[in-house]
């Protein structure tokens, strides 16, 4: 008979906080070839996101180069990259604040 | 170019000089040409399970800065995640595109684009219309176009595009024209979306 150690049932428990508290972003990297209207276009068509949110995202990426879109889990995140990638936005992911 | 408009039972309408639809068809058919080379010299190596199963694309970013741009790592500073992603990806990404700049010609052959003719500044203009599908595709394959001629043009910031507005180079000059031309399609485009 096992009875599973303390240490073996601790473990996966730990990696599901890990995993909650520290989610992964998509993050769209300004470039100069994109329009602005079909950015903020993107946004709002692919995330769904409101008009006026699509517009402040599509100004973050102008302005600062940058801009986290989406956070979630890692196969999410990959999906959402895959798709600007279609679009043609450059886009990349990476763990939250790594 | 009469620019796109929404019809009111739906439809997005345009209508290209034939010399325009012309060049449209021919930038776009680079851009299918281009994915495929990349495609094809992978397939002549990769695993024949793994391709069967759509899976095992390339590893390793292209190195055409063209198609490193039209397929670009998804993870920074981290190369083997990139390269991971990379394998699983890339090859439906490429056909993705690849379909897309197929439609995009399509459409402009159902409004009586002829490969081939002998003077195009004779044909009648090309008038085409896109329903729901073929609107993402015009969108996504205008895009990859005019990404690739930024490439080539070695528009790497805002200012370059300027800069190369008023180059010297005929050359340079006339593809950064065509370049300002498929943006005003593409925003007209999106406009007529709204």
């Amino acid at each position: 008979m096992s009875t599973p150690s303390p240490v073996e049932i601790a473990e996966p428990d730990v990696d599901e906080i890990v995993e909650l508290e520290d989610p992964w972003v998509t993050i769209v990297w300004n470039d100069p070839v994109n329009l602005m209207s079909y950015v903020a276009y993107v946004f709002r068509n692919y995330f769904g996101y409101t008009e006026e949110k699509a517009h402040e995202l599509m100004l973050a990426v102008h302005h600062e180069g940058k801009a986290v879109v989406s956070s979630g889990s890692r196969e999410q995140m990959e999906r959402h990259v895959q798709a600007m990638h279609e679009y043609g936005l450059w886009a990349t992911l990476e763990r939250q604040d790594a | 170019m009469k620019p796109f408009k929404k019809r009111r039972r739906g439809g997005i309408t345009a209508t290209f000089e034939a010399g325009e639809a012309h060049l449209l068809a021919s930038l776009s058919g680079q851009v299918i040409e281009l994915l495929r080379d990349r495609n094809g010299a992978d397939e002549s190596t990769a695993d024949p399970l793994a391709a069967q199963l759509g899976m095992g694309g390339p590893s390793l970013p292209p190195e055409d800065p063209v198609l490193k741009r039209l397929l670009p790592d998804a993870y920074r500073d981290d190369e083997e995640g990139a390269g991971e992603f990379r394998r699983f990806t890339e090859r439906s990404l490429t056909s993705v595109k690849v379909t897309n700049a197929e439609i995009l010609i399509r459409s402009l052959v159902d409004g009586g684009l002829v490969f081939g003719a002998p003077d195009a500044e004779a044909e009648e203009p090309i008038e085409i219309e896109l329903g729901d599908d073929e609107v993402q595709a015009w969108l996504r394959a205008l895009t990859d176009v005019r990404l690739s001629l930024a490439v080539r043009l070695g528009i790497e910031q805002d200012e370059d595009i300027y800069l190369v507005a008023q180059s010297e180079d005929e050359a340079i000059a006339a593809m950064s024209e065509i370049y300002d031309w498929l943006g005003y399609v593409q925003e007209t485009l999106i406009a007529a979306l709204d």
